[in-house]
């Protein structure tokens, strides 16, 4: 009986330390490959997008790719810390408004279904993005006087 | 009768078929959030009207729908034709005719009563503050919708004291991202202040009593993924005439197929309407959206 119960106990604590932990949004995002995946395909929709194109007039796009996958990346727990300006000094003095900003999270779903990003890791990225809403829209109100990025 | 049906029908075929040849332009908003057509026209759900301002246009732009209801209940059928805009996600209008079939009033009522009763709603809303989806609390409208019974002759016989009635409503809706199941979810409350008995279609207030009252309603909405959501809808209703009028709720299915088209269709609970009991039947609304 005794031999019985430990056989259980060894059996129920291996079963717990064995258990797959659950995989990360940047494993789910299909980690590096993955995001840059999603980050060309967006670049591909705003290239076809005449409301946001205007916004990238002067933007070096090659830049614009490196952060925007670097902040993906720290955005979904992966390995990597954005470089890149605060959303605020990026966005500072563009005019945006709520027509510009579902523009964008519609080219970014579009962008992810040309991935295949499953729905429910599609949902995780969206809701780990859109607190940033309020820093995007109104920049100067996280802006000190004079630190706007001037090339972006 | 028959000439009503074909000028209804005439006029939302128009008006659909305008929509549908418009040039191929949609507002800015994310597909699904424009919500769908509640029976009185306001956009919502289908029972309950939502603080989401109708439409696709977001800030700087404008969207309409127009949008064909029906509920078939076994001793009703009720009929709405409505249509919708939205200016700069601040603002909506819209207008419904609506239509509910008795299949034996006369009968029952013994007087020379229309078979079909029909009601006209104007509507606005406005977005007070708040964003469905981008900011932490959800989005608050204000919205009235002026009702006007065109045969009122039922409502008077059972005691109603007006043919026309202004609802005021407050909603609250969000859209909360990746929250149940890694899906989104809306949430809706919406308090109605009214003296509509049956919504209007059985008149306004009671001889002796013609305070209006709040009413609570509530919509929950589950998105599986872009294109397709399952809810439930709640909508408490006074009952002025003492006819036993029943609060009504609905299961529905809602499709988005495009910004260009959105289909619901609902299991609908509307309980003792008038003087028949269990009217329970399908619901199925077809919106086109421009």
């Amino acid at each position: 009986m005794r031999l019985m119960t430990s056989i259980v106990l060894v059996a129920l604590v291996a079963a717990c330390s064995t258990k797959p932990t659950q995989p990360t949004l940047y494993e789910r995002l299909g980690e590096q490959d993955g995001i840059t995946t999603i980050v060309d395909n967006l670049l591909y929709e705003l290239g076809g997008n005449d409301t946001l194109l205007p916004f990238f007039a002067k933007t070096d796009i090659g830049r614009f790719r490196e952060k925007l996958i670097e902040q993906l990346c720290q955005v979904s727990d992966g390995p990597c810390e954005y470089t890149g300006d605060s959303m605020a000094q990026v966005h500072a003095g563009m005019g945006l408004n709520d027509s510009h900003f579902n523009a964008l999270v519609t080219d970014l779903v579009a962008a992810m279904d040309e991935a295949d990003v499953a729905t429910g890791a599609q949902n995780d990225l969206l809701s780990r993005l859109v607190p940033m809403y309020d820093e995007v829209m109104n920049p100067d109100a996280y802006l000190e006087p004079g630190t706007a990025s001037q090339a972006p | 009768m028959v000439n009503r049906y074909l000028n209804r029908a005439l006029l939302a075929g128009a008006v659909l078929s305008m929509l549908a040849l418009a040039p191929a332009w949609a507002g800015s908003k994310i597909l699904a959030t424009s919500a769908a057509t509640q029976i009185e026209g306001a956009a919502g759900g289908g029972l309950v009207p939502w603080a989401v301002i109708g439409g696709y246009g977001s800030e700087g732009e404008w969207g309409g729908a127009a949008s064909l209801t029906r509920v078939g209940l076994p001793d009703f059928q009720l009929g709405t034709a409505a249509v919708h805009a939205g200016v700069n996600n601040r603002v909506e209008f819209s207008f419904a005719q609506q239509t509910l079939q008795v299949d034996n009033l006369a009968s029952v009522l013994g007087s020379p009563l229309d078979g079909v009763i029909e009601q006209h709603v104007y509507g606005a809303k406005a977005r007070l503050w708040g964003d469905l989806i981008y900011e932490p609390w959800p989005q608050i409208s204000l919205g009235a919708q002026h009702k006007v019974n065109l045969n009122p002759a039922a409502g008077t016989v059972l005691g109603a004291n007006s043919d026309s009635g202004t609802d005021w409503y407050l909603s609250a809706s969000k859209l909360y991202l990746h929250a149940l199941f890694e899906r989104n979810v809306l949430l809706n409350g919406t308090f109605r202040y009214t003296d509509a008995n049956e919504t209007g279609f059985l008149g306004f207030g009671a001889e002796g009593e013609s305070d209006p009252q709040f009413m609570v309603e509530a919509s929950a909405g589950l998105f599986l993924n872009a294109n397709w959501a399952l809810g439930v809808e709640y909508r408490q209703k006074p009952d002025r005439l003492n006819l036993g009028e029943s609060d009504w709720r609905d299961a529905f299915v809602a499709w988005f197929p495009s910004k260009r088209v959105t289909v619901v269709g609902a299991y609908t609970d509307l309980g003792k309407v008038a003087l028949w009991d269990d009217q329970t039947g399908w619901y199925l609304s077809v919106q086109i959206n421009n």
